[in-house]
C-alpha cells in the first residue's frame, strides 16, 4: 500500500463514515430524548432513497399510500382518546386536523407530481416531505402510549417496527435495487484522488446539519426543551415541557435525517429495500462508541467506522463485517470499565 | 324425493371423483423475502403458469415463504413432509436455504428439486440449475479464446460466491490461468472500492464479479471507476436486465455467461433448447414482464413433472411412499430431456445432469444481451 492507495481508502471511508455521522447523531439524539434505541432508524435511509427512485421512474411510491394510512390511524386514535376524555367535538376536530393535516397535502402533492418528472432537486423535496413525518407517525402509534415503559420492552418495541417497515418496503419498492442519478455529478482530480460531486454534498450536507443541530440544540428554546428532556423527563414536565412533544419532534427529525441520508448515499450505491437495516447498525455501532449521549464522540465514532470498513475491505474482505462489528467490544470494555454501570433510569 | 336423489348422485360422483383424482401435493419453499427475493419472486410467478392437472392427475403447489432464512427453510420442508404429505419438494431459490432443507428431504425420502445450485450427494436431490462448473467451463472457454492469463475474483461474501470460486479454481489452472486476487464484498455494502483498489493495483486480464441481480452492478462501477480496462465476466445470476438498468454505460462489454432460456430468440436454429426457451420467455413476459433466469428453473420443473410423473404413477398412487421412489426413480431413468435451460440428463450417479454445451456466453452491447459466436 502506498500513500495514493491510503488517501484513495480514506476518502472513501470518510465519505461512508459521514453518513454513519447523521445516523449515528440521529440514533444518539432519539435515545436521549425518549430512550428508545430505535433499531429502524435505517429504514428511513432505504424508504428516502427508494421513493426517489421510484419518483424518478415516473410511479406513485407506496410510501406515499403508507403515509396515508398511517395519519388516518392516527386520527383515529385522536378520536378515541378525544372521547375518552370527554373533550369537547371542536378540540378533537382540531386535533384530527393537525394530525392529518401535513401528510394528506404531502400525499396529494406526491400523487399529482408523481407522474410529471419534475427535476431532481424538487423530487429530492417531496421524498423528505414524505418521509419525515413518518417519524411522528411512528413515535405516535408505536411508542407514546410506551413511553414510561423500561429500555428493554422499547427496544422489542423497535425490533418489531423493523421487521414491519422492512416487509413493508419489500411490498412498496419490490426486491430488486435502485441507483439514483446524482445530484452533481462534476469531478475533481487531485493527483491520485478522484472527488466527486456527489461526495462533496455528502460532505457538506453532513456538515451543515451537524452545525444546525448544534445551533439547535443550544441556541433554541425548543432545542433547550428537548436537552432538559433528555437529562431529566420528569423535570423537564415538571417544568411544563411536554414530553410527548418532545418525542414527537425528537422522531421527525430522526426521520429527516434519515431521509436526508437515504438521498445522499442513493447516487453513490445500489440501495435495496433492506439495505438500511446494515447501514443504520453502523450508525448504532458508532452511537455506542458515544454511549448513547455524546453527539461529538458520535461523529469521531463514525468517521472511525467508515475508516475501519474501508480499510478493512482493503486488508481483509471477508472479514470486513467481523472487524467492523468487533470494534464494537473494546469500546464496550472500556465504558464499562470507566463508568460502572449503575441502575437505568 | 326429487331433491334426495339428486343429492346422492352428487355425492356419488364427487366420492368417484374424489378416487380417480388422488391428488399430486408438491410443497414450494422459496425465498420471497429477505435478501433471495429477487430470485424467489419471479419463479413464484413462473408457478402461477404451472399446469393444473399432469398425466389426469390434480396437482397442487403449496407455496411458502422461506424469507431467505435457512432456519425457515428447514421449518418449511418439515411441515411438507409431516403435515402436507407431499410428493415432491420443489426449492429453495437460495443455496444456503436449499442445502438446509436437504437433510429432511432425505430423510422423508422425497424428491427435493432444488432451484439453485446447490453441493451435496444425497440420493434424493436433484438440481434444476445448471452448476457452477457447467457454467465456469463455458466461461473459462471463453476465456480461453480471449488469451487471459491471470483472473481476478470479486464475489459475495456467501456460499454462491464461494461455490464459484471453488468451481472456477480447478478448470483455470488446467487452462493455465491463475486466480490472481480475491475479494469478497456482501450485497448490502455501500461501496466497494476498496476491493476495487486492490483488484485493479494487482492488474489480472480479466475480473470475474459473483453476484446477482441489481447487485452485481455496483461492484462492477467501482472497478471501472478505478480505471479498470480488463475484460469483466459475470455469473449466470447476473443475466438479468437489472445489470444494465443499475449500471447503464459502465456494464458495456461485459461478458455474462447464461443458460439457453434468457436469450431464446438469439439461439441458432440447431439449438436442442430454441423452442422451450421461446416459449417460457413469451409467456413469462406477456404475464410478467421481462423474467430473469429462476423464472426458468420453475417452468423446467413443469417440463420434468410432466415426464416423471406417468413413469412413477405405474409404481403408485400419489400420497404413498411407492410415488414418491417413484418419482426418484423416473427423473435417473427418464434420460435426455429439453429445458429451457438446456438438455437435462439426469442419471444414477448424476443428479446435477447439465452437460458442459449447456453454457452460453452473452455480451452487453448497447444495453442488450448478445450471444458471442
Amino acid at each position: 500500500m502506498d500513500l495514493s492507495i491510503a488517501g484513495i481508502l480514506a476518502l472513501d471511508g470518510l465519505t461512508n463514515g459521514a453518513v454513519y455521522a447523521l445516523l449515528a447523531l440521529a440514533t444518539v439524539l432519539l435515545f436521549a430524548v425518549t430512550r428508545v434505541i430505535f433499531i429502524p432508524q435505517g429504514e428511513f435511509v432505504a424508504f428516502g432513497a427508494l421513493t426517489l427512485a421510484l419518483l424518478q421512474a415516473g410511479k406513485v411510491p407506496g410510501t406515499v399510500w403508507f403515509l396515508l394510512a398511517l395519519a388516518i390511524a392516527a386520527a383515529v386514535s385522536d378520536v378515541y382518546n378525544g372521547v375518552r376524555h370527554h373533550q369537547p367535538a371542536a378540540r378533537i376536530g382540531k386535533q384530527v386536523l393537525r394530525t392529518l393535516g401535513v401528510p394528506v397535502v404531502v400525499s396529494l402533492i406526491a400523487l399529482w407530481a408523481a407522474p410529471r418528472g419534475f427535476p431532481l432537486v424538487v423530487q429530492a423535496l417531496l421524498t423528505l416531505a414524505l418521509v419525515t413525518p413518518f417519524g411522528t407517525l411512528i413515535y405516535r402509534l408505536a411508542y407514546e402510549k410506551l413511553a414510561d415503559a423500561s429500555v428493554l420492552v422499547l427496544l422489542i418495541v423497535s425490533v418489531g417496527v423493523h421487521f414491519a417497515l422492512v416487509g413493508l418496503g419489500l411490498y412498496f419498492f419490490g426486491a430488486e435495487g435502485f441507483r439514483n442519478p446524482s445530484f452533481w455529478s462534476e469531478r475533481f482530480s487531485a493527483g491520485p484522488l478522484t472527488l466527486n460531486g456527489q461526495t462533496v454534498i455528502i460532505f457538506a450536507a453532513s456538515l451543515a446539519l451537524i452545525v444546525l443541530l448544534w445551533l439547535y440544540f443550544e441556541k433554541t428554546l425548543s432545542g433547550k426543551a428537548l436537552r432538559a428532556t433528555a437529562v431529566n423527563r420528569l423535570g423537564a414536565r415538571l417544568m411544563g415541557i411536554s414530553s410527548n412533544h418532545a418525542g414527537r419532534l425528537a422522531f421527525t427529525m430522526a426521520a429527516f435525517i434519515g431521509a436526508l441520508s437515504g438521498l445522499l448515499i442513493g447516487p453513490t450505491t445500489t440501495i435495496f429495500y433492506d439495505s438500511g437495516f446494515i447501514i443504520g447498525l453502523k450508525g448504532f455501532v458508532a452511537a455506542v462508541f458515544a454511549g448513547l449521549s455524546s453527539y461529538p464522540l458520535a461523529l469521531v465514532g463514525a468517521l472511525a467506522v467508515g475508516l475501519l470498513e474501508s480499510f478493512g475491505s482493503f486488508w481483509a474482505s471477508a472479514f470486513k463485517e467481523v472487524i467492523v462489528f468487533s470494534s464494537i467490544l473494546p469500546v464496550l470494555l472500556w465504558r464499562s470499565l470507566r463508568d460502572p454501570h449503575g441502575e437505568e433510569h | 324425493m326429487k331433491f334426495t336423489r339428486t343429492l346422492v348422485t352428487a355425492a356419488v360422483t364427487l366420492l368417484a371423483a374424489g378416487a380417480a383424482l388422488a391428488d399430486i401435493n408438491i410443497g414450494v419453499s422459496l425465498s420471497l423475502t429477505g435478501p433471495g427475493s429477487g430470485l424467489g419472486i419471479p419463479m413464484q410467478n413462473q408457478f402461477k403458469l404451472f399446469p393444473k392437472e399432469i398425466a389426469g392427475e390434480k396437482v397442487n403447489l403449496i407455496v411458502l415463504d422461506d424469507a431467505s432464512d435457512p432456519g425457515k427453510g428447514v421449518s418449511n420442508a418439515r411441515r411438507f413432509v409431516t403435515e402436507d404429505k407431499v410428493d415432491l419438494i420443489i426449492g429453495s431459490s437460495l443455496t444456503p436455504v436449499a442445502g438446509a432443507m436437504t437433510p429432511v428431504a432425505t430423510e422423508a425420502k422425497t424428491v427435493q428439486l432444488a432451484a439453485s445450485p446447490v453441493g451435496g450427494d444425497s440420493p434424493w436431490l436433484f438440481r434444476l440449475p445448471q452448476g457452477n462448473d457447467v457454467m465456469a467451463y463455458a466461461m473459462v472457454e471463453h476465456m480461453k479464446k480471449q488469451k487471459v492469463k491471470s483472473i481476478g475474483f470479486l464475489g459475495y461474501t456467501d456460499a454462491y460466491g464461494e461455490l464459484w470460486l471453488k468451481a472456477i479454481t480447478p478448470l483455470a489452472e488446467k487452462a493455465g490461468m491463475k486466480i490472481v486476487a480475491a475479494e469478497r464484498f456482501a450485497r448490502t455494502d455501500t461501496s466497494v472500492t476498496p476491493q476495487a483498489l486492490k483488484l485493479v493495483s494487482s492488474n489480472p486480464d480479466a475480473i470475474l464479479v459473483v453476484a446477482s441481480g441489481s447487485g452485481a452492478a455496483m461492484p462492477q462501477m467501482a472497478l471501472t471507476e478505478r480505471g479498470y480496462k480488463g475484460k469483466i465476466y459475470q455469473t449466470h445470476a447476473a443475466a438479468t436486465a437489472d445489470l444494465m438498468r443499475i449500471g447503464g454505460k459502465a456494464v458495456e462489454g461485459t461478458y455474462v455467461v447464461s443458460g439457453p432460456a434468457m436469450v431464446g430468440h438469439q439461439l441458432p436454429d440447431g439449438h436442442p433448447s430454441k423452442k422451450a426457451a421461446i416459449d417460457f420467455f413469451t409467456s413469462y413476459e406477456k404475464n410478467f414482464g421481462p423474467p430473469n433466469q429462476f423464472a426458468g428453473h420453475s417452468y423446467d420443473a413443469a417440463i420434468a413433472l410432466n415426464k416423471a410423473v406417468p413413469i412413477a404413477l405405474k409404481k403408485g398412487k400419489p400420497g404413498t411412499p411407492e410415488f414418491r421412489a417413484g418419482l426418484r426413480e423416473a427423473f435417473e431413468t427418464m434420460g435426455r430431456t429439453v429445458f429451457a435451460h438446456g438438455v437435462m440428463n439426469w442419471t444414477k450417479d448424476d443428479h446435477w445432469g447439465y452437460t458442459n454445451e449447456t453454457g452460453v456466453m452473452l455480451k452487453v452491447a448497447d444495453g442488450k444481451f448478445v450471444v458471442e459466436k
